[in-house]
């Protein structure tokens, strides 16, 4: 101990030692950076990538249309499944043995058939059910359609990919549900508040959270379904890119056109979950990070020195271990 | 003579083979506080519980205010009640749980205004100035904007009674409401429950603490395996317990 006036203490000397050294680091840096060169020197020399063709497909009209119509099938086809994955879970969790049965077969059937055999058997569905009509069962029909233009490949493709994500989203939101406290329905009963009303108001915003995640992953795996749809004869991104290399055999180059849409579709899907996971973590314990944006605003986006971090949320003092 | 409050008469409960309660009589008369006290699995807290009908009991009547809780008479016949007939009996009777139970996603002012406007129906402004005088009257003003996880314990269990009066309940059933506090969080809560005990409410606590039961307490019920061993005046019963069960329990915690 040094004597001093001051009020600060004497800090203690820092240890000062040599560091640990890491030769593997050095190693398999080495091999990743070799193989990497090796990569990025076949992307610029092998003449079959062409990248000639691929900047002149990448925005082409055509590529551009199937990929509007991918993103429209994706977004139906979850609005389906998310919709169709509520009415289901609610329907396993209620409490009449029928409705609560007639869920768990659908779920057994679509989870247990394969989404392409599905997409094949809609696209066919005019050698089964021939016209639909309305009318009293076994008695008179009013209406009558003919099937084949009510379902078209587009119908063909909603319905299926749809129909069978609906099977996925119902255990998604049923593993969701049943993640809340049973306090919190006994405490809304206690409030007088009725069986749909704590479905919506309590239940449903706290299952979110857990619900969020695995349904983003849904979503982005559906982006890249949906180019199963491309079997039935339907014109998305996939299919759009293979009517182009059928007529001129540029194969990879328009392969390339394609994942290259679906990765960037992919990471602006990845941006969006990861808000949507912070709106509904409101109210969690857990102090929330800043986002990418706020750690630019304060001009640290590329922090290396450790510094303790800043809670989001100021923490009362009263707080105790509770 | 007005009708008492709560009134049970043979009052049983079975859970599968486990026979919780076995026959449980009480009375609460208006404006009366009853705490009730007993070891953990004497079936206290579900006699609580089927007060509101959060469990069915098995047999016996059970009224609260001169109505059958869960039933309806007709002649002589008994009627299960609707859901919305139970939550219509619900929304008069308060209720306070060991676990708080505050909803997470809300803040503390939403907490107590979300059941006065979804289930009553009532304008937003009128509940917001009658939810933000319950929580200033629970010491809580400046927590209003708070969410749960960002309260004590003491704080949390302090908004979960002014959720539970933003109903205008005529009764209040708490459930061990101190039991997951620390220590030194206790005292806030059980002020807040002198205050309304002082205000006229009807109570019944099931508590751990005596001290509470013996002050505030215009009824103390001792319950122990599914019935009622002894039941008087807070003082009498503390000081001078006539069942040597009683007498045992009593000895382990005072």
């Amino acid at each position: 101990m040094t004597e001093t006036d001051t009020a600060e203490p004497v800090r203690p000397e820092t240890i000062k030692a040599v560091p640990v050294r890491h030769p593997g680091r050095w190693v398999s840096g080495a091999i990743v950076l070799v193989l990497a060169a090796m990569l990025v020197h076949m992307l610029f020399t092998n003449p079959n990538l062409d990248w000639g063709t691929f900047g002149k497909y990448f925005s082409q009209k055509e590529i551009l249309k199937g990929l509007v119509a991918t993103l429209e099938l994706t977004v139906i086809a979850m609005a389906i499944g998310i919709v169709g994955g509520v009415v289901l879970a609610l329907m396993r969790l209620s409490a009449n043995p029928m409705l609560s049965s007639a869920a768990w077969l659908y779920i057994w059937f679509f989870r247990g058939t394969p989404v392409l055999v599905q997409l094949i058997f809609w696209f066919n569905i005019k050698a089964l059910i021939g016209d639909i009509s309305l009318g009293i069962p076994f008695g008179p029909t009013f209406i009558t359609w003919d099937v084949n233009s009510l379902v078209t490949t587009f119908v063909a493709a909603i319905l299926g990919l749809g129909l069978n994500e609906a099977a996925y989203m119902s255990e998604i939101v049923r593993a969701g549900i049943l993640s809340v406290d049973e306090g919190q329905t006994e405490a809304s009963q206690a409030l007088g508040m009725r069986r749909l009303k704590i479905m919506r108001r309590v239940v449903l915003p706290q299952a979110m959270r857990v619900i969020i995640p695995p349904t983003g992953n849904e979503t982005i795996s559906m982006l890249k379904t949906t180019s199963l749809a491309s079997t039935v004869a339907f014109t998305e991104l996939l299919k759009a890119g293979e009517d182009i290399f059928n007529a001129n055999y540029k194969t990879i180059p328009l392969l390339i056109v394609v994942s290259v849409w679906y990765i960037i579709i992919t990471s602006i899907l990845s941006v969006g979950q990861y808000y949507l996971e912070r709106y509904y973590g409101r109210g969690s314990s857990r102090a929330l990070p800043p986002t990418p944006l706020q750690r630019l605003l304060r001009g640290n986006l590329t922090t290396f020195h450790r510094r303790p971090p800043t809670p989001a949320v100021p923490r009362n003092p009263e707080v105790g271990g509770l | 003579m007005s009708e008492p409050m709560v009134k049970a008469e043979g009052v049983h409960k079975y859970f599968g083979r486990l026979h919780v309660l076995r026959g449980i009589d009480l009375e609460v008369e208006p404006g009366e506080v009853m705490c009730v006290i007993g070891p953990s699995g004497s079936g206290k807290s579900t006699f609580l519980r089927c007060i509101n009908h959060l469990e069915k009991i098995d047999s016996g009547r059970l009224q609260v205010d001169g109505h059958l809780v869960g039933y309806r008479q007709r002649g002589d016949k008994l009627h299960e009640m609707r859901e919305s007939e139970v939550a219509a009996q619900r929304r008069e009777i308060g209720m306070v749980f060991q676990r708080f139970n505050l909803f997470p996603h809300m803040t503390a002012l939403d907490n107590v205004m979300e059941a006065p406007i979804q289930v009553k129906g009532e304008s937003k402004a009128a509940v917001r100035e009658r939810a933000t005088a319950l929580l200033e009257q629970v010491g809580l003003s400046d927590k209003m904007s708070g969410y749960p996880s960002q309260l004590s314990g003491g704080q949390q269990q302090r908004v979960a009674i002014a959720r539970a009066l933003a109903m205008e309940p005529k009764l209040m059933l708490f459930d061990e409401p101190t039991s997951a506090l620390d220590p030194e969080l206790v005292g806030d809560v059980l002020d807040a429950m002198r205050r309304l005990a002082a205000d006229g409410m009807t109570m019944v606590v099931v508590t751990h603490e005596i001290g509470f039961a013996r002050e505030v307490g215009d009824t103390l019920v001792f319950m122990d395996g599914g019935v009622v061993v002894e039941t008087g005046n807070p003082r009498d019963v503390l000081a001078n317990p006539r069942h040597e069960r009683t007498r045992s329990f009593l000895s382990k915690v005072l």
